[in-house]
């Protein structure tokens, strides 16, 4: 088993090009995900959310801090954390299947070999026959279930997912929840994912990560268990319902609301 | 989504919405031809009263019909010791060698400006010192350098492609969005991957625009440099005409020389249609 992990990770960031003062997006960032493991990172526009997994994909370097996997420094990007972007990111001068395939072409599969396996990754997503079609010829949903099979042939350890589902209208949104559950429970990748949206943190993470802007810093780490009783096949309307769902909503709405008084 | 968009904000399409605007602009272009089409038609019909009724001297303005009988002489028997397809093909010739040549070393020029701090530095001067200079103002040095045969002419033609092309391939790099660049790097990909597989396709979009606006400097200065120890050509075959005062001819080869790059126009459209069907629907 892997593990992800960033230690007391600080980021600054320049205020403008030409001074020397700096403004801190976030302070003391100390989260481990391990390969089992599904955090979802919530927390107010501003918080650092994306910068946080910025850091964790090697976009972006650490002011301060280390960023690990199993003890080794990442020294950028690498094909052990896929990323899949909020704006999908495909390449329209590739249709579908090249583009699931791009990763296998990268490490120098043979076309025959890479073709096959992206049929099979689009099977899994559910695209099947939408391998030939080019990219604007996909509805958004599409275009994301793709993003996450390209992310899933470079076989990586752990998959960021930069609010993959934000632009995405409610309907597809929600159907895309439980399949991003699927994939991650049948890959066995460790998933971080970056979202807006309390609910869809609570329905799929294992651990839910709340972030509090100026600077970003993490004020809390709750376990939630709904991702797996979904997976386990309990309706969804069932767990909504219960007690503890509305428990863990009530605690963090009131974490992201107190936060968002207090700025004012 | 594309719905809202297109009412909130009609002046910044993005993604798919793209198309939309640009039907729209399909339908007004078919609705401006039957204009475009009378005003030609004027035009020639007052070119042939004003010399039908000697308003001009035909020395000045041959009427429509003489001009189509010089282009048909020419073609059949020839001016300057050439027919005007040899004329074209040599013209033609020169063009597409100096476009080769432009585009050979224009397109790694631009992905250097584009991609690299090092090799804007060193580029960009060369490039913005070469882009104002109007090719006249080089074409006697360069005779100088490389002599008056065919290597001078395509160099001129060249050197007058090369701005666009470097330009545009440098914007097209960076018009990317960061996030294509970013996917690749989580992917695994290097360097060379980047370039070959992501910034270069990118920007195909943009070098294509590019080489049309080259093909646009290459035709203006290919008379210029025809004007120099030239044996054939279509502006060559102009300047013969009018030291000859043929005026027919002369008007018969802007004729032509108009014609071709209308074509090339609509050949350019159709190949960005073809290799980059993608460009319309960023």
């Amino acid at each position: 088993m892997s593990v992800l992990s960033l230690q007391s990770v600080s980021l600054a960031f320049p205020v403008d090009r030409d001074s020397r003062r700096t403004r801190l997006v976030l302070d003391g960032i100390t989260l481990h995900l391990a390969s089992d493991e599904f955090i979802a990172v919530i927390g107010r526009s501003g918080s650092g959310k994306t910068s946080l997994l910025n850091l964790a994909a090697g976009f972006l370097k650490p002011t301060s801090g280390r960023i690990s996997v199993d003890g080794e420094d990442i020294g950028g990007p690498g094909a052990d954390r896929a990323v899949v972007f909020q704006d999908d990111a495909l390449y329209p001068w590739l249709n579908a299947r090249d583009n699931v395939a791009f990763p296998l072409k990268l490490r120098g599969v043979a076309k025959q070999e890479r073709r096959r396996r992206a049929g099979e990754l689009l099977a899994k997503v559910g695209l099947e026959s939408a391998g030939d079609k080019n990219i604007w010829e996909l509805s958004g949903g599409m275009r994301q279930r793709v993003g996450i099979a390209r992310a899933l042939a470079s076989e990586p350890r752990f998959l960021l997912l930069d609010e993959p589902l934000g632009a995405l209208d409610a309907l597809t949104r929600a159907r895309l929840q439980q399949f991003l559950l699927n994939v991650w429970s049948e890959s066995r990748t460790g998933a971080l994912l970056i979202t807006h949206s309390i609910e869809e943190a609570m329905l799929l993470a294992t651990r839910v990560v709340v972030l509090a802007p100026n600077p970003g810093r993490i004020v809390a780490d709750i376990p939630a268990g709904f991702g797996r009783q979904l997976l386990a096949g309990k309706p969804l309307q069932e767990i909504k319902d219960s007690p503890e769902y509305r428990r863990l909503h009530d605690g963090l709405t009131g974490l992201i609301h107190t936060d968002s008084e207090e700025a004012a | 989504m594309s719905i809202d968009a297109g009412t909130i904000a009609p002046a910044a399409p993005v993604g798919p919405e793209a198309a939309q605007p640009e039907t729209v602009q399909a339908k007004r272009s078919h609705g401006t031809l039957p204009i475009s089409l009378a005003t030609i038609a004027a035009i020639v019909a007052g070119w042939s009263l004003a010399s039908a009724y000697g308003i001009v001297s035909p020395l000045f303005l041959p009427s429509p019909l003489t001009v189509l009988k010089a282009i048909y002489n020419v073609a059949i028997n020839g001016f300057v010791d050439s027919t005007l397809a040899q004329h074209t093909l040599a013209s033609l010739l020169r063009i597409f060698a100096a476009l080769a040549a432009s585009v050979a070393i224009g397109i790694p020029a631009g992905l250097a400006i584009g991609t690299s701090r090092i090799g804007k530095g060193i580029l960009d001067p060369v490039v913005e010192f070469l882009r104002p200079l109007p090719p006249l103002a080089y074409l006697p040095l360069i005779i100088i350098w490389i002599g008056i045969g065919e290597a001078s002419k395509i160099t001129v033609i060249a050197l007058a492609m090369l701005p666009p092309i470097i330009l545009s391939t440098a914007a097209g790099v960076k018009s990317a969005p960061a996030d294509f660049t970013n996917a690749a790097r989580s992917f695994g990909a290097g360097r060379l991957q980047i370039l070959l597989h992501v910034i270069l396709p990118g920007a195909i979009p943009s070098i294509l625009t590019g080489t049309r606006i080259a093909l646009g400097a290459g035709w203006s200065t290919l008379v210029a440099a025809e004007l120099v120890a030239a044996s054939q050509g279509l502006g060559f075959m102009i300047q013969s005409a009018a030291q000859f005062l043929v005026t027919d001819i002369v008007i018969a080869g802007i004729i032509v020389i108009a014609a071709i790059a209308f074509l090339l126009e609509i050949l350019a459209r159709l190949l960005e249609r073809w290799f980059v069907p993608w460009a319309a629907h960023r």
